[in-house]
């Protein structure tokens, strides 16, 4: 996929700059911009919207390569916010600086906004129906499934170590069964776990945790 | 002053949405229905994440009808905007410093560090939506969909998860009235 990328500075900008190797290119227009994360957000159902993004980004357009990709990704995991809407700016950021950030944010929240302020329109119209009340019971309880399996698989793929199941158990009971609220977990259990692991603990013969990062 | 009320949980929220949108769940769960002149109980709640769960793109956009729900269009649009802004400006803003931290040891500790609390974060927002979306007398069959949908999605090879969704509202129109 690299070597198909036509621009001749690519491979020194991305030396330079190794994190950031979106592929510069003034011909990039912001409509482009826009019209491309329109397409994602208009298509990309049932949250996987990382892998619709990366086809997108990486195989069709080619504005990043597979490194630059997960780069983005991993500022955007660490981040307030949601991956999508992150990248978004982020990608859109790197191609065209700021109005190329808002032409990504628009394009991809603008189809499904649109959707739920429709939707929500309905519903406050039809609030009493039986049969939209069905409707959205029936698609609340599938989405526990969904939401259940989607959390299992992440953590499955990111945590392996007795220390991260509890602080997974740590932080679910505080948030879950004491209502602590949220400010004050992110400020106690955050820094707490950063210091756990922190570099110098990263040593696998004492505390049995490993260097390699998450992904 | 609801669009100003709007605006001060939904941008709070923006920041807190540390590990992504189901992680800040419970936290908008409880800010969202303690408001008691917003007019949402846990019922109508589950129904607007519902109705987030039928529109495509980013897995948030329920706050547009939380803010239709709140004031309006113009509630609407308060609420979709104090919730996105703030995190985007973080993001652009730190994703043109973030490679000077390159190499930097602790980075890599933030990460593994936070990477158990955003589990742990939503599982508690998978708990949040399932104490309004599996009560009532039909608790059992909504049980029952959340498992069905649980099982195809982490057992089963390749599911679309909005085939299922959009199953789970079919099922419900027969089976939940």
């Amino acid at each position: 996929m690299e070597d198909e990328i036509p621009n001749p500075k690519s491979e020194a900008e991305r030396s330079e700059t190794p994190e950031t190797s979106a592929i510069p290119n003034a011909r990039i227009s912001i409509l482009e911009i826009f019209l491309t994360f329109l397409v994602i957000g208009a298509t990309s159902f049932g949250g996987g919207v990382v892998a619709y993004l990366r086809n997108s980004l990486v195989t069709k357009k080619q504005w990043l390569d597979d490194e630059g990709f997960l780069a983005a990704l991993e500022i955007s995991q660490a981040l307030p916010g949601l991956n999508a809407t992150n990248m978004a700016v982020i990608v859109g950021d790197r191609l065209r600086g700021v109005p190329g950030a808002v032409a990504g944010f628009l394009g991809i929240t603008m189809p499904g906004a649109a959707v739920v302020f429709g939707l929500a329109l309905f519903y406050a119209n039809n609030s009493g129906n039986a049969a939209v009340n069905a409707v959205l019971k029936g698609v609340g309880a599938a989405s526990v499934g969904l939401l259940l399996a989607v959390t299992l698989q992440i953590g499955h793929k990111q945590l392996e170590h007795r220390l991260d199941m509890a602080l997974v158990a740590l932080t679910l009971v505080l948030v879950s069964f004491i209502h602590v609220p949220l400010l004050y977990v992110l400020l106690t259990v955050g820094p707490i776990a950063v210091l756990l692991y922190r570099p110098h603990k990263l040593t696998p013969d004492r505390s049995g945790l490993d260097k390699r990062p998450l992904d | 002053m609801k669009l100003l009320q709007l605006l001060g949980v939904f941008s709070l929220l923006s920041i807190l949405a540390i590990g992504g949108g189901t992680a800040v769940l419970p936290e908008m769960k409880a800010m969202v229905t303690e408001h008691k002149d917003w007019g949402i109980d846990d019922a109508q709640f589950r129904d607007i994440y519902a109705i987030g769960q039928l529109a495509p793109g980013p897995n948030m956009l329920m706050v547009v009808a939380i803010g239709n729900h709140v004031a309006g269009f113009p509630g609407a649009l308060v609420a979709f905007l104090a919730f996105f802004l703030p995190a985007c400006v973080i993001a652009v803003v730190t994703s043109r410093v973030w490679v000077h931290f390159e190499g930097s040891p602790w980075r890599l500790a933030i990460q593994r560090g936070m990477a158990p609390i955003v589990v742990g974060l939503m599982l508690a927002g998978t708990i949040a939506i399932a104490r309004t979306a599996i009560v009532g007398k039909d608790s059992q069959i909504c049980l029952a969909f959340a498992a069905v949908v649980f099982i195809a999605l982490y057992f089963g090879k390749k599911m679309n998860p909005a085939l299922l969704i959009l199953a789970g509202g079919v099922m419900g129109f027969f089976l939940l009235r």
